[in-house]
């Protein structure tokens, strides 16, 4: 795992070209998603600190805004933070939010770690942004400073760049994983 | 994740106060049902006094709809009132009225500053302005607005504060100062546009 430096910051988060670790966590107290069943859409997963805080509460408002921008690209948004199902669940009522919130619980901070996206010293995620293909690749990742909204136009022009070349993605991926699997 | 350069700039389909070729341009991305943009709305209008003939600010529509329910609806009023020339009259307010804007407050509004009604009513039913609105909105998420009010100086997104009115009118002046220390620059600017 990644050491954190000496702001606490992660020093790397998984960059485009990686294949995205799956997972699967809790989307309610008795449902679940895992990642690989969305496969055959552009995935935006969504690392932040913590639900309730100031900055969180901006950019999950600002995402639920343009949920309809990033569906015209096909895609599904989800949000993951450490906090638990029940707060989550309580946090997306208030906000009134229409995209799913995983629970990156236990063991805590999990999934974040397999992304890098894990600040040791605060004991949560990172505000982190992955772009995911269709096949499950990463193709844009960002990790914004923790007290700044890192906004949507990362993800947008991520997703426009997937779409125009959405029939060389295959390929792509194929040279991906072949590499991922030599030794 | 922005540079933060304001996306299309400034154009005569803005609404602007102030002179078109003045040192300061301040553009609002702003929400009428949004509690922070109400704060800044006073805040606005002092810096504009403070700053006269050396600022030029505009204002963009960016309705948090899913958060304020009748923000969407409240935006596109301005964009009617603008259609008669009231834009500035419908905007203040909105903004000075933000916890009544049923469509009914909405319509006594126009009335009051002197609209004609019945072709208000009719852009707001037909969704005359509806595109302007969004238009604005996915310009504002290019840009990189990440919530409400977000504000651009001369084309930059301003992440410094502006809830104390003497600090965002020292900071615009500096921003005029710094234009001029870069006149002679103005080549390498023009090549990077």
């Amino acid at each position: 795992m990644t050491e954190p430096d000496l702001d606490g910051r992660a020093a790397t988060i998984l960059p485009a070209g990686t294949p995205a670790p799956d997972f699967a966590l809790n989307s309610a107290p008795d449902k679940t998603i895992r990642l690989s069943e969305l496969r055959g859409h552009p995935v935006i997963l969504v690392f932040y600190p913590a639900d309730w805080s100031p900055v969180c509460g901006d950019q999950v408002a600002l995402y639920n805004e343009i949920l309809s921008e990033f569906r015209e690209y096909g895609a599904e948004l989800v949000g993951i933070s450490v906090d638990s199902a029940w707060c989550h669940a309580a946090f997306a009522k208030d906000r009134n939010l229409r995209f799913p919130l995983l629970a990156d619980f236990e063991p805590k901070g999990a999934v974040a770690r397999l992304y890098g996206a894990y600040r040791q010293r605060d004991g949560t995620s990172e505000r982190a942004l992955f772009v995911l293909d269709g096949d499950g690749i990463i193709r844009w990742s960002y990790c914004s400073p923790i007290g700044v909204n890192p906004g949507a136009d990362g993800i947008l022009n991520a997703l426009e760049s997937i779409a125009g070349k959405s029939s060389s993605t295959k390929a792509e991926s194929f040279r991906t994983d072949s590499t991922e699997v030599r030794p | 994740m922005s540079d933060g350069k304001l996306t299309p700039p400034v154009s005569d389909k803005d609404h602007a106060v102030g002179p078109d070729d003045a040192p300061i341009t301040l553009v609002e991305y702003g929400d009428y049902e949004c509690p922070y943009c109400g704060m800044a709305h006073p805040i606005v209008k002092s810096v504009q006094r403070a700053l006269g003939e050396q600022l030029r600010f505009v204002f963009r529509n960016f309705p948090l709809a899913e958060a304020h329910p009748h923000a969407r609806l409240a935006a596109q009023a301005a964009e009617a009132a603008g259609a008669q020339g009231r834009f500035w009259e419908m905007h203040d307010m909105l903004f000075e009225n933000q916890t009544a804007l049923e469509p009914g407050d909405i319509v006594g509004y126009a009335k009051s500053i002197g609209l004609d009604v019945t072709r208000f009513e009719r852009d707001l039913e037909a969704g005359t302005f509806m595109k302007k609105v969004r238009d604005d909105f996915r310009n504002g998420v290019r840009s990189g607005v990440n919530g409400t009010p977000t504000f651009f100086v001369n084309g930059e997104r301003y992440d410094g504060s502006w809830a104390n009115e003497e600090g965002f009118i020292r900071a615009l002046r500096l921003h005029n100062v710094d234009d001029s220390a870069r006149v002679d620059r103005t080549s390498d600017s023009l090549t990077s546009t």
